[in-house]
């Protein structure tokens, strides 16, 4: 059963996307009469609108509608959201902008340079208001409040505590404290947002093309602030998606925005995001402030963990969010067999954009504060980091090992990967190597991070951030399920239709490799077809591209339907052939006794007999041969009465050694090799999983070193270009070792876990670590982000005015 | 002499792209990214930033690559170029493109028209270039997917598969 599923087969996506024949949204022309719009934005972070004057605009050459805040009022209802406040969100501000670049005025025109023009000729007048953007300040009691009708800027906030922490704190030896920064940062994909709106009136529908990856949980939201039945919003996604990482989940307030603007101007209207707009306003990381107390004894066991987390969800909390602190919470103790977690979640509202997933939703602002705690709990006990991280992993007999906080990790093998992980990097000879170096004056440094990576969320994680209370007065949310249609045509040509929505993860060529082993068939014969349409594929609340569940979940659904498929035909050669069902097999175009090799019968006889001959067919069957399967997993549940939840259904381990070399004249950093060590399960085709693998990394490495979406006091944001705005380029990728592990999940049919957020997740904290681990002569500590050369710089300074130690 | 053109008044430019000839009129202030995808039809060149940085959008202009997003149409005017669609009759075009997905260098493919279109200019004037060197070429394209591993590989393939 191995002969293409684990195989890395080449990418059938490849050849169209090489000749200028992909299909992005921006390349479409699906309906007649496109108009263009472009989106006036708020200068202002906080201030109220007093006017808004359109009347010259109107006028303008090319100009059909200008929308306001008015049309989204008659047109629309706030969003729904994930929390209890009654928060006013909708797709355009209504009286008052929240944050700099929120849409103010929407133009429709011939093309976009006429609307861009007509733009540039509103007027609005504002009163402005102070601002407010540091998490901290936000939650003083004189704050410059955001939202009047909830009074304060809290928009969520929770307390935990699982096992007994007030004890194990009592019993430690001692109790070691920081504090942690975690930076916003965004995803910038190379393709922007882009939707193609049409409003047909004597139908109330509404039809939008649009780069969405989902969640599909989002397309209830849209349906209701539009205030149709969800069967007249029509979303339809073309096959290719240029780069998401989560942030695409983040447009769906222009998806309601541009079906007002076509209802409202009476032609289809057409969006495309440029990449100022894409920095100012689609969406990002939260930023996040971490309090942690460990409780540790000296041999280095850590007892309990108390951790207050505060993240920044910007103008308004909007679905999925606050998510973003929710989505780890089964895996907030990481790797480690702590048993006893106290936790406080708080998501507070600023002048900053609004946040969402970003590749690693949570897992990055978790890890920072978590693994760079082990190191610095390590250097109060004048332990080895590596020593103290191994003593408190959880040992590879306790799977499937219960979390605290109600994860369920279902396998693993976390001492062996962190081996791996150390002897590739020769961990020991660099310490050597380190003892050396500093003796001539040379930082070299070398760090660690062990994380858990989980991935497939489970629907009800969000509702964690609820109260039990409240969480009982719905209905309760579980499951991960996701939906594919295997079917093969009168010609017994394969088709396969999915709905995980991929931006560049390789779906179709995976899907057509599990295809086609099961049904026996040549991979190349098996046509995927990976557009989404709401109103035909087979979907759930749970589709989309997130969460790194394609490979755990997706995958699944795929295989099931392939599974149905083989069945069929395999029942329909019982009826022939005379042979029971659980002796036959499929081999070389052909149903096989496996007994009795001479009792078989082509399948072209018995696809042809379930469409030309549907007579013949067993009692009871249905002709055709088009089969939908929906896979979800049990061990999603909803959260319990005592707020535990299993967030996600597979987890998997990522151990990373990283060494560097800082110059203290100049705060620089150079990564000298990364070392990564993947068990993500049984991998489907190893050539993308190393794929994913390395964009995620460099993903982390940018939010470990030059990304940041930087706001000064007034909430102007500082890096709004790609000048500002830095994403690593070739040159700043360092030398990466990826090394495997395949630990089954037996969870899946096929064993398999996501991968891909993992070093997204871990790349700040572990070079972080190895910063800082470099830089042990000058005694600093890294609490902050980006790894800039002018923040290191800085703290090397402060030191050195006090005292540099030389004894090491 | 240099004409005076009204704000809106267009002029006719003619271009060879991909060895076919175009006249057109267009607005002095067309950007070319926009001309190749909308007047002409050839969405393989891509959008990504509009002010030079992504490389996205790069094409060949009388054999050099340019980006299209800082250029306006009417200075494409009497010139030849070649865009993604047109590397089918490239040599080292297919060559690049077959490294490239020998060695998984695109995932979205959103930046890898222009990676291929830079790659071409540089191999045509670097044929055995050094790894740095690539990734030198390679730093003025921004791919948020792959982190650049595969792509390259892809390039220093293709250099190998010129020297042999
Ligand atoms: S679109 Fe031209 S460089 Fe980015
Ligand atoms: S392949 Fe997606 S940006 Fe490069």
């Amino acid at each position: 059963m191995t002969d293409k599923i684990g195989h890395s087969i080449r990418r059938v996506e490849d050849a169209r996307l090489m000749s200028g024949e992909g299909s992005y949204v921006d390349d479409l022309e699906p309906f007649a009469n496109v108009h263009h719009a472009a989106i006036l934005r708020s200068p202002y972070a906080h201030a109220n609108i007093k006017k808004i004057n359109a009347e010259q605009a109107l006028t303008m050459e090319g100009v059909v509608e200008v929308l306001t805040g008015e049309d989204i009022l008659e047109h629309t209802k706030p969003f729904p959201v994930g929390v209890s406040e009654p928060i006013n969100y909708y797709s355009m501000a209504v009286d008052k902008v929240r944050f700099v670049g929120e849409p103010v005025a929407v133009v429709v025109a011939k093309d976009r340079y006429l609307a861009e023009d007509a733009v540039d000729a509103i007027k609005v007048e504002y009163e402005p208001l102070d601002a407010v953007v540091d998490i901290e300040e936000a939650m003083q009691h004189d704050a410059p409040v955001l939202h009047e009708n909830i009074g304060t800027n809290i928009a969520n906030q929770r307390f935990y505590d699982y096992g007994n922490s007030d004890k194990a704190f009592e019993e430690a030896d001692m109790v070691i404290s920081h504090k942690f920064n975690f930076p916003k940062y965004s995803a910038t994909p190379v393709e922007n947002y882009g939707v193609i709106a049409d409003y047909t009136s004597s139908e109330n529908q509404y039809t939008v093309w649009s780069n969405f990856h989902g969640p599909f949980t989002l397309h209830t939201v849209m349906s209701a602030a539009l205030n149709v039945p969800s069967n007249q919003l029509r979303l339809m996604v073309p096959k290719d998606i240029g780069g998401s990482y989560g942030i695409k989940s983040g447009m769906f307030p222009y998806i309601v925005l541009m079906g007002v603007a076509a209802r409202k101007a009476g032609v289809p209207v057409k969006w495309t995001e440029d990449r100022q707009e894409n920095l100012l306003a689609s969406s990002s990381g939260t930023d996040r402030v971490t309090w942690i107390d460990a409780a540790v004894n000296k041999d280095g066991t850590i007892l309990g963990m108390k951790m207050k987390m505060v993240d920044n969800v910007g103008g308004y909390i909007r679905a999925p969010e606050p998510a973003s602190l929710y989505r780890t919470h089964s895996n907030t103790l990481g790797a480690y067999k702590i048993k006893n977690l106290q936790m406080e979640t708080v998501a507070v509202m600023t002048n900053k954009s609004p946040t969402g997933l970003i590749r690693g939703y949570g897992g990055q602002q978790l890890y920072f504060p978590l693994e760079r705690m082990m190191q610095h709990i390590a250097k109060k006990l004048d332990m080895d980091a590596a020593e103290l991280v191994e003593k408190n992993l959880i040992p590879s007999d306790a799977f499937p090992y219960e979390t605290p906080s109600g994860g369920i990790y279902d396998s693993g093998n976390y001492q062996k990967a962190l081996k791996t992980a150390l002897d590739t990097a020769q961990y020991n000879e660099f310490r050597q190597k380190q003892k050396e170096a500093w003796k001539k004056g040379k930082y070299l440094g070398i760090g660690l991070a062990a994380i858990v990576e989980p991935s497939g969320s489970n629907m009800g994680y969000v509702t964690v951030a609820l109260t039990p209370e409240e969480r009982e007065q719905s209905l309760p949310k579980s499951g991960c399920a996701e939906g594919a249609t295997v079917s093969i045509d009168p010609r017994g040509s394969v088709t396969v239709r999915i709905s995980t929505v991929p931006s560049g993860q390789g779906h179709e060529t995976v899907a057509a490799q599990i295809v086609s082993e099961v049904l026996n068939v040549e991979a190349d014969k098996v046509k995927v077809i990976a557009e989404m349409d709401t109103a035909t594929n087979p979907w759930s609340v749970a589709s989309g591209s997130y969460s790194s569940r394609f490979a755990p979940i997706g995958s699944s659904a795929i295989y099931q339907a392939a599974q149905k498929v083989r069945n069929k035909l395999l029942r329909i050669a019982e009826h022939q052939l005379g042979e029971p069902f659980q002796h036959l097999t499929i081999k070389n175009g052909r149903a096989v006794a496996e007994e009795d090799e001479t009792k078989q019968i082509s399948l072209k006889r018995l696809i042809g007999t379930a469409h030309w001959n549907p007579v013949d067919l067993p009692e009871g069957m249905e002709p055709g041969l088009h089969e939908s399967a929906f896979y979800t997993i049990s061990a999603a549940k909803a959260p319990a009465k005592d707020d535990t939840v299993n967030g996600s259904v597979t987890y998997g381990f990522v151990a990373d050694v990283v060494t560097v070399e800082v110059d203290p004249d100049t705060g620089e950093v150079e990564i000298l090799d990364y070392v990564t060590v993947h068990d993500a399960g049984k991998l489907l085709n190893p050539t993308i999983a190393n794929g994913q693998i390395l964009g995620g990394l460099a993903h982390g490495l940018g939010g470990a070193m030059y990304e940041e979406l930087a706001y000064d006091d007034n909430g102007q944001l500082l890096s709004g270009s790609f000048m500002d705005y830095l994403c690593p380029t070739a040159t700043e990728v360092p030398n990466i070792t990826i090394e495997h592990q395949e630990t089954p999940s037996p969870l899946t049919p096929l064993g398999a876990k996501g991968l891909g957020e993992g070093n997204t997740m871990s790349a700040p904290a572990v070079i972080a670590n190895a910063v800082t681990d470099a830089l042990t002569p000058f005694d600093i500590m890294i609490d902050d982000l980006p790894l800039s050369p002018d923040r290191i710089w800085r703290k090397i300074q402060e030191k050195k005015r006090v005292v540099v130690k030389e004894e090491f | 002499m240099i004409k005076k053109v009204e704000s809106k008044e267009k002029m006719k430019i003619q271009t060879v792209i991909n060895g076919k000839s175009y006249e057109k009129e267009v607005e002095p202030r067309k950007l070319f990214s926009d001309f190749l995808r909308e007047d002409v039809g050839l969405t393989g060149t891509h959008v990504g930033c509009e002010h030079g940085v992504c490389g996205a959008c790069t094409v060949l202009m009388d054999g050099k690559a340019v980006r299209s997003c800082l250029m306006f149409a009417v200075q494409a005017d009497g010139t030849k170029i070649e865009t993604v669609e047109g590397l089918v009759n490239n040599k080292t075009g297919r060559s690049l493109k077959a490294a490239f997905s020998e060695h998984h260098a695109l995932q979205c493919g959103f930046c890898t028209p222009g990676i291929l279109m830079s790659s071409v200019e540089f191999l045509n004037e670097n044929p055995q270039p050094e790894k740095q060197e690539i990734k030198e070429m390679l730093s003025g394209h921004l791919c948020r997917c792959t982190g650049y591993t595969g792509i390259v590989e892809a390039v220093q393939q293709t250099t190998d598969g010129n020297s042999k």
